[in-house]
């Protein structure tokens, strides 16, 4: 087993109703879209938001990432709405 | 150990703070001890005021701490590369601001005029595509977050990728 630490800021921080947690994911090679799949099969908010057709973005240790990137243990998973600074 | 001016690396200031800032000041500390500095260009943001049925009160910029500086601290890089600048401040403000107050700061210096402020564009269109904050709209009757705008990711799209 690894560990991930999970961040959510802004609305999907709110939605998620927490701005952190750890994760634990199968000792496997694992991607930010495997991650995503075992958030959206807790269902409710976590399906709505992140198996619909609402945009979202991934960091992993804080630089963009994208479906297919690799995690590791250890690494600093965080997911938010577009960004809208400025 | 003296060194040529000539010599001195591109200055680079990023800061993501609560309070307000001076433009008068950030660009004094920009130029001040460099010659070769021919001109700046400046981009200061404001929170603006809307007239609707339930007016704006004020915004709130929530952001990731870490990534936020690093995100900006690449892009001052990459804007210093490409138009050769001699210096960068970055400054964004974060926590509940009213309409009015001043959320952020580009400037660019350089040699010459047009780096300066083609350089400037760059910057404030590529932060609001590329760095991570989030406003939240608080009004009498709601509170809502913004939503990210199709024209701020056409504006980021001319300048293309340069990572």
């Amino acid at each position: 087993m690894s560990t991930l630490h999970l961040r959510y800021f802004a609305r999907l921080r709110e939605q998620f109703g927490r701005d952190a947690e750890p994760l634990g994911i199968p000792a496997v090679p694992y991607t930010v879209g495997d991650v995503i799949d075992l958030l959206i099969a807790r269902g409710g908010v976590w399906a709505e938001e992140l198996g619909g057709p609402r945009v979202f973005r991934v960091a992993v240790d804080q630089e963009m990432a994208t479906l297919d990137t690799a995690v590791h243990d250890g690494a600093e998973l965080a997911i938010f709405p577009p960004v809208t600074g400025g | 150990m003296m060194e040529a001016a000539c010599g001195t690396p591109p200055r680079i200031r990023v800061a993501v703070q609560y309070e307000d800032f001076d433009p008068g000041v950030e660009e004094a500390c920009l130029h001040d001890d460099d010659h070769r500095i021919g001109g700046c260009g400046c981009f200061v943001g404001r929170v603006r005021a809307d007239n609707g049925d339930d007016p704006l009160l004020a915004l709130t910029l929530e952001h990731y701490p870490g990534m936020t500086e690093k995100a900006l601290t690449a892009l001052a890089g990459q804007a210093v590369t490409r138009w050769q600048l001699l210096g960068v401040t970055l400054i964004h403000r974060i926590g509940r601001l009213q309409p009015g107050e001043r959320i952020v700061l580009v400037l660019t210096a350089s040699a010459h005029r047009q780096a300066a402020l083609t350089a400037c564009e760059f910057l404030i269109d590529a932060l609001k595509t590329d760095a991570p904050f989030w406003k939240c709209e608080e009004r009498r009757r709601s509170k809502q977050w913004v939503d990210a705008k199709t024209s701020d990711a056409n504006a980021r799209s001319r300048w293309g990728q340069h990572d």
